[in-house]
């Protein structure tokens, strides 16, 4: 069977993901506040773009696909959107939970 | 191998391969939508539950999570390499790396169903007698009912991306793509991309909170 070599730009990206894994971890641990979720969600989003741009191709497609691919992302954050500025913004938000929920 | 032509619909291949990639980012888009629910859910709970939900979030395995996305990661360089490779018609080789990357995901589950193997062990699942207790005890039942919905769900997904990997592997070792032919290839492969992208953000909502 023949040999074929991974391509250096996904080698790269395989070694930045484990990168970004090991840093997320350890900054988790961090005594950082409200920082830790801003840390933790900003990497989610840095390791998703890397997989999107280089493993899923998107760096190198036309425009058309970059719009359809951006689309579910689009109504994603028009979801967010309008539903926390529902829930937000209720008054008796959170309501008291009994114990079995 | 003959030569690969068009389905009679396209002129030409890459307008085939193109569309191809079209109807599969659609797709996706449904499929970001179908997680992004329940993302949604819990992002408003865990606004209104923070304490509990750092509480709950400390009774995962993060050990388990942090092998499981390692893992995850990994199989999908293997696929994106795969790819590469068939389409420069490495068949058989790439034939290696996709079912390598199914068997990742077999080790993912594998590794998933001990988790949960484990949490039943320790009460955590949020029925009668559940382990936590006390003022975040309704808040932690509701990041244990986020946690067993989402991850089935994406476990689902893991399962049918394994079945597509091997039989596309199967299809790429009797030398079915070219630099000419590999719509099916890049298809299979957005998806895996896509489950993997996925448990990125389950990984940083699950394991990650309440551990500083």
């Amino acid at each position: 069977m023949r040999y074929f070599p991974p391509p250096r730009a996904l080698t790269i990206s395989w070694l930045a993901l484990l990168g970004l894994l090991a840093l997320t971890l350890f900054a988790a641990y961090q005594p950082l506040g409200a920082f830790n979720t801003v840390v933790a969600l900003t990497i989610a989003l840095i390791k998703a773009a890397i997989v999107a741009a280089l493993f899923m191709e998107l760096r190198g497609d036309d425009g058309l696909t970059i719009v359809f691919a951006s689309a579910g992302f689009f109504w994603l954050a028009v979801l967010f959107w309008l539903a926390l500025a529902d829930f937000l913004t209720r008054p008796g938000f959170p309501p008291r939970l009994s114990p079995w929920l | 191998m003959p030569e690969p032509a068009p389905a009679f619909q396209y002129a030409t291949l890459s307008q085939q391969h193109g569309a191809a990639r079209l109807g599969m980012w659609t797709f996706l888009a449904t499929e970001v939508l179908f997680f992004g629910g329940v993302l949604l859910a819990y992002v408003v709970y865990r606004y209104g539950y923070p304490s509990a939900f750092a509480e709950a979030a400390r009774h995962t395995h993060i050990a388990i999570g942090a092998a499981n996305t390692a893992i995850l990661l990994t199989s999908s360089f293997l696929v994106a390499w795969g790819v590469e490779a068939a389409k420069q018609g490495f068949g058989r080789f790439a034939a290696l790396l996709l079912w390598s990357a199914a068997a990742s995901g077999l080790l993912f589950m594998a590794l998933k169903g001990y988790e949960y193997r484990l949490e039943l062990s320790e009460s955590l699942f949020p029925d009668d007698g559940f382990a936590i207790t006390g003022s975040v005890a309704g808040g932690a039942r509701l990041f244990f009912v986020f946690y067993f919905i989402a991850t089935a769900l994406h476990a689902l997904h893991v399962a049918i991306g394994i079945v597509v990997l091997a039989a596309i592997g199967a299809r790429a070792r009797g030398g079915a793509y070219s630099a000419a032919y590999y719509a099916p290839l890049t298809v299979a492969g957005l998806y895996w991309h896509f489950v993997d992208m996925v448990w990125i953000f389950l990984f940083a909502l699950i394991y990650l909170p309440g551990r500083a």
